[in-house]
C-alpha cells in the first residue's frame, strides 16, 4: 500500500513550488498543468513542468500530474510530454466516462513503449466532478488496472450539483459517500478534495476527521501548511498503533498454531478486526502490503 | 595588504578609515588600556533647568562645530523625525564635514541624502541601507562608511577609538533636568538600550523630547547626570514607525519549514534544557522558529531563563506564561515589549554596551544558550554575509549579529537557499560580516548543515532522527543546480565601506560598484 495521505498540489507555471513542494513532506505531488495555469501559458508550463520532471529530485514523493481534460485540445500533447519522464501517475480531471479511461490506458500504454518505460507503470487518478462523473465511479475505477484511486471534486461538483458551498460541505456528504463506496467496491484509494479555506485549521481538521471515518485515506491538499494537520489525523496515535500490532501478532501466532480463532486480551477477535489492524499498521509505516 | 583570518585580502591602510587592524580571530585581540574618560563638567544648583528653545539653541550650546562627530539611536526606528531635524539644523547652521554615528539608520533617512551630497555629512559610521547605502555604493560618500556590530560600536565608544561630540538622544518623555524615560510618551519606545552608552560617553548629550514633563520623569533609563540639555519639539517621530501593533507568526510555508527545522535542531540539541536563554529578531523565520520553541517548551514542560535582544510581544507573552523568567530588553519592538518594560520588573533594560561589547567584564550574549540569525548569504566556511546583497550593494548594518554569534553555545543562521534566482548558500560570501568559526549551523528548507567544528551537535541531531541534516558542500551543489553559475560582481578598487569585527579589527572591507 502507498500512504496518499496527502497529495499537494504545485501551480504548473510556479518554478518555486514546483521545485520545493516536494520539502514539504507531502506524501505525493501533483503538478498542475489544468485550472492553475490560465490557456495561454499551457505551452509554457508543460515545459517547465517536464524540465522540472527531468530533474526527478522529488524526495520519496508519488509524483503525478494533473493533466488537462480529455474534452480538450491539450490532454495528448501534455501526456505524450510528461509520461516519458517516468512519472508515478496521471491525474484526470472531470471524468465521466468509463470508455475515456479506456482510451487512456491504451494511450499510455503506447507513450510507455516508446520511452522503453514498463508498460502499466503511470498509474491513473480519476477526479470525479460531475453528477455523472460520481454516479458511475465504480465503472471508471474498474476501466482500467492503472486507476490508483477516485476522487470527487469539490467547486466544479457543486457547480454542476447547482448548489454552493454550505459551512460544513453538506452538499457533498452523499457524492463522498458514494465515491468511497465504490472505491472500495473496485479496490482502489478514496481520495478526498482539497480544503479551501487555508486559514481555517480548525475546519480542516475537522473535515479531515470526518472524511477518515467514512474510509478516505487522504486529501488533495493547495497550501503546504495543512499537511501536518492532515497528517497527523491520518496517521494512527501510539495507543492505536501498540494496539495494532497486539493483534496482528495474535492473529499470525494463531495461524502459525493451525488456530481459527485469534484471542487478544482474553478477547476474541473477528477477522475483520485483524484486517483492520493491518491496516492501520500500514498507515503507520510499520507494515507492506495493501489492499488490493 | 595582508590576508585576514576569514581569507580576506584587506590594505594596511585604508583611505578615510586610517590604519587597519587587521583580523586575525575570534578573541584574538585582548582589551587594551582604561576606559575613555569625557570632560568633567557642573551644573550648580543656579542651574536646575536643562530646557533650551530649540534644536539650533542645543547646538550652538553643545559647541558643535564642522567636522565633529555626532551620534544617534535608532529606537525609533522607521518613524525617526530626530536625525533628519537636526542634520537639517545643521545644515542650516553651515556646519559641515560632519561624521554622524547612528546607532543604525532607516529608509526614513534617504533625507539625508542632499546632505551627504552637499558635504553637510562627511562620512557614516553605522549601517546604511536603501538610498544611502546604493549612494555610498557607487561611491557617493568621499570617506568610507565604517559598520560596527552593536556590541562593536559601544567598545569603540568605550574604549575612546571613536570620540562623540554631541549625543543628540531622542527621548519619548524628558523632565527639564535631563531625566529621559523610553517606556512613556506618545512617542514611546521603550528600551533606550542603544543611546546609553552615548549618553554616558559623549561630550555633550542634547536630548530632544516631544513630552516634556516636571521633574523628576517616571521611569528614568537616562539619568539627569549624563544629561547637558534638553530641547522640547512637536514631535520625535510617528508612532507607526515606531513601533509595530502586534507581530504575528507568518503563514508563508517556506519560512515555516525553515523554522520548523530550525526548531528541531534545538530541540535535538542538549541546550534544549530548563534555563534556556533565548534570542531571535522579529523577522518571519526567526519568530517563527520561536514560537515552535515556544510549543515544544510547553509539550515538554521546559521553562527557560532569559530571553535577550530586540524584543516582541512574543517574547513578552512567553515571560507572562512562565516560559522565562526575564527578558533583557535593548530594543523593545512593538506596544506589548513598550508596555511590559514599563510594568514589569523582570522586564529589564540593557545597554548595547550590557548586552554585547566584549570589552567589559562580561556582557549578556556570552550568557545565550541559543541565538537564531539571518543572512543574505553564507559559504562554505560558514562564513555569514548580511551587509551585502548579490549585486554588490552595501545595503544593511551588522545589527547583534556578530555578538550573539560569537556569545551564544548554539549559533543557527536560517536562510532560504534560494531567494527568487539568486542562491544563498555560496562558494564564498561577496561580504564577511560574521567569521564562519562562531557560526554552528545553517538552516534551510532543503536541510540543517552543521558546522563540521561542531561534531558534537551532529551527534545529537543524528540521534534526534528528525533533523534533516546535509552537508554545506549538498546545500552549496543544490543551489548551484537550481541557478547555474553567477556572474561576479564588478568593482573598482576604491574601498567604499569597512566592516569591523566587533572587537574592532578589519574582518572586510566592500568596494565600489563599476558604473554600469
Amino acid at each position: 500500500m502507498r500512504l496518499r495521505r496527502t497529495k499537494l498540489y504545485l501551480p504548473g507555471n510556479n518554478p518555486n513550488m514546483l521545485l520545493r513542494g516536494h520539502l514539504f513532506n507531502p506524501d505525493g505531488v501533483i503538478l498542475d498543468l489544468e485550472d492553475a495555469v490560465a490557456v495561454s501559458e499551457k505551452d509554457a508550463a508543460r515545459i517547465l513542468v517536464r524540465d522540472v520532471l527531468r530533474r526527478g529530485d522529488f524526495g520519496s514523493c508519488e509524483v503525478t500530474v494533473r493533466i488537462n481534460a480529455m474534452d480538450t485540445e491539450f490532454w495528448r500533447t501534455d501526456i505524450e510530454t510528461v509520461v516519458p519522464c517516468g512519472i508515478d501517475g496521471i491525474r484526470i480531471p472531470k471524468v465521466e466516462n468509463p470508455k475515456d479511461i479506456a482510451l487512456m490506458d491504451e494511450a499510455l500504454s503506447q507513450i510507455e513503449s516508446k520511452a522503453k518505460i514498463r508498460v502499466g507503470k503511470t498509474l491513473i487518478f480519476c477526479l470525479l466532478e460531475t453528477a455523472l462523473g460520481i454516479w458511475r465511479a465504480y465503472d471508471i475505477a474498474k476501466a482500467s488496472r492503472r486507476v490508483a484511486a477516485i476522487c470527487p471534486g469539490g467547486e466544479d461538483l457543486r457547480a454542476d450539483l447547482k448548489t454552493t458551498r454550505s459551512p460544513n460541505s453538506e452538499e457533498l456528504i452523499g457524492p463522498r459517500r458514494m465515491v468511497v463506496l465504490a472505491a472500495h467496491a473496485a479496490g482502489v484509494d478514496a481520495l478526498d478534495t482539497v480544503f479551501a479555506d487555508i486559514t481555517d485549521d480548525a475546519g480542516l481538521r475537522r473535515e479531515s476527521e470526518w472524511v477518515k471515518q467514512l474510509g478516505y485515506q487522504g486529501k488533495s491538499v493547495i497550501h503546504p501548511n495543512q499537511i501536518p494537520i492532515i497528517h497527523d489525523v491520518f496517521t494512527p496515535t501510539a495507543k492505536e498503533i501498540e494496539q495494532a500490532k497486539k493483534i496482528v501478532e495474535a492473529a499470525a501466532e494463531a495461524a502459525a498454531r493451525g488456530l481459527g480463532a485469534v484471542q487478544v486480551d482474553g478477547k476474541m477477535v473477528d477477522k475483520p478486526v485483524v484486517k483492520r489492524a493491518e491496516f492501520t499498521l500500514q498507515r503507520a509505516g510499520l507494515k507492506a502490503g495493501g489492499e488490493k | 595588504m595582508a590576508i585576514n583570518a576569514a581569507g580576506r585580502n584587506i590594505p594596511d591602510s585604508i583611505p578615510g578609515y586610517g590604519e587597519v587592524r587587521h583580523f586575525k580571530g575570534h578573541d584574538r585581540r585582548p582589551p587594551e588600556g582604561n576606559r575613555f574618560g569625557k570632560r568633567n563638567r557642573t551644573a550648580f544648583n543656579t542651574r536646575t533647568d536643562k530646557t533650551l528653545p530649540d534644536i539650533k539653541a542645543a547646538i550652538s550650546a553643545s559647541g558643535l562645530k564642522s567636522g565633529m562627530t555626532i551620534s544617534f539611536h535608532h529606537h525609533l526606528r522607521n518613524g525617526d523625525f530626530v536625525v533628519n531635524a537636526v542634520l537639517d539644523a545643521c545644515a542650516e547652521m553651515g556646519i559641515k564635514d560632519l561624521v554622524i554615528f547612528p546607532t543604525a539608520l532607516f529608509g526614513v533617512h534617504k533625507h539625508l541624502t542632499k546632505h551627504i551630497k552637499s558635504g553637510v555629512i562627511r562620512q557614516i559610521m553605522g549601517s546604511v541601507n536603501g538610498p544611502i547605502g546604493q549612494l555610498a555604493s557607487e561611491g557617493g560618500m568621499s570617506v568610507p562608511v565604517v559598520l560596527r556590530s552593536h556590541g562593536g560600536r559601544p567598545r569603540a565608544v568605550t574604549s575612546g577609538e571613536v570620540v562623540i561630540d554631541v549625543a543628540f538622544i531622542a527621548a519619548p518623555t524628558a523632565d527639564k533636568y535631563g531625566n529621559l524615560s523610553g517606556a512613556v510618551g506618545r512617542s514611546a519606545c521603550g528600551s533606550l538600550g542603544y543611546a546609553h552608552s552615548d549618553a554616558e560617553y559623549a561630550q555633550c548629550v542634547v536630548a530632544i523630547t516631544d513630552n516634556l514633563i516636571p521633574y523628576p520623569a517616571p521611569c528614568i533609563h537616562i539619568p539627569q547626570f549624563f544629561v547637558d540639555f534638553v530641547v522640547s519639539v512637536d514631535s520625535i517621530g510617528d508612532p507607526a514607525g515606531i513601533v509595530s501593533g502586534t507581530t504575528r507568526v507568518t503563514r508563508d510555508p517556506m519560512r515555516l519549514l525553515i523554522a520548523r527545522n530550525a526548531a528541531k535542531l534545538i530541540e535535538a540539541t542538549p541546550y534544549f534544557r530548563d534555563g534556556i536563554s533565548f534570542q531571535t529578531g522579529a523577522g518571519g523565520i526567526s519568530l517563527a522558529v520561536a514560537a515552535y520553541v515556544r510549543d515544544a517548551m510547553r509539550e515538554k514542560g521546559i521553562k527557560g531563563s532569559f530571553g535577550l535582544g530586540g524584543i516582541t510581544e512574543f517574547f513578552v507573552d512567553m515571560m507572562k506564561e512562565g516560559l522565562f523568567e526575564r527578558l533583557l530588553d535593548v530594543q523593545s519592538f512593538d506596544l506589548a515589549a513598550v508596555k511590559s518594560i514599563g510594568e514589569n520588573p523582570n522586564h529589564v533594560e540593557i545597554s548595547a554596551d550590557w548586552y554585547a561589547n566584549p570589552w567589559n567584564a562580561g556582557c549578556a550574549v556570552n550568557m545565550l544558550d541559543t541565538v537564531v540569525l539571518g543572512a543574505t548569504e553564507v559559504d562554505r566556511d560558514f562564513n555569514v554575509n548580511v551587509n551585502t546583497e548579490a549585486d554588490g550593494a552595501l545595503l544593511h548594518g551588522i545589527g547583534g549579529h556578530q555578538d550573539t554569534a560569537a556569545g551564544a553555545q548554539l549559533t543557527i543562521i536560517t536562510t532560504p537557499l534560494l531567494r527568487g534566482r539568486i542562491p544563498c548558500a555560496v562558494d564564498s560570501v561577496y561580504t564577511v560580516s560574521t567569521p564562519g568559526e562562531v557560526v554552528d549551523a545553517v538552516v534551510t528548507e532543503f536541510g540543517v548543515a552543521i558546522n563540521p567544528r561542531r561534531q558534537d551537535l551532529i551527534n545529537a541531531a543524528k540521534e534526534a532522527g528528525d533533523v534533516p541534516l546535509v552537508t554545506m558542500d549538498e546545500l552549496i551543489e543544490t543551489a548551484e543546480k537550481f541557478t547555474g553559475p553567477m556572474s561576479p560582481v564588478e568593482t573598482e578598487d576604491r574601498i567604499i565601506g569597512v566592516v569591523e569585527y566587533r572587537d574592532g579589527t578589519v574582518i572586510d572591507v566592500v568596494r565600489q560598484l563599476k558604473k554600469k
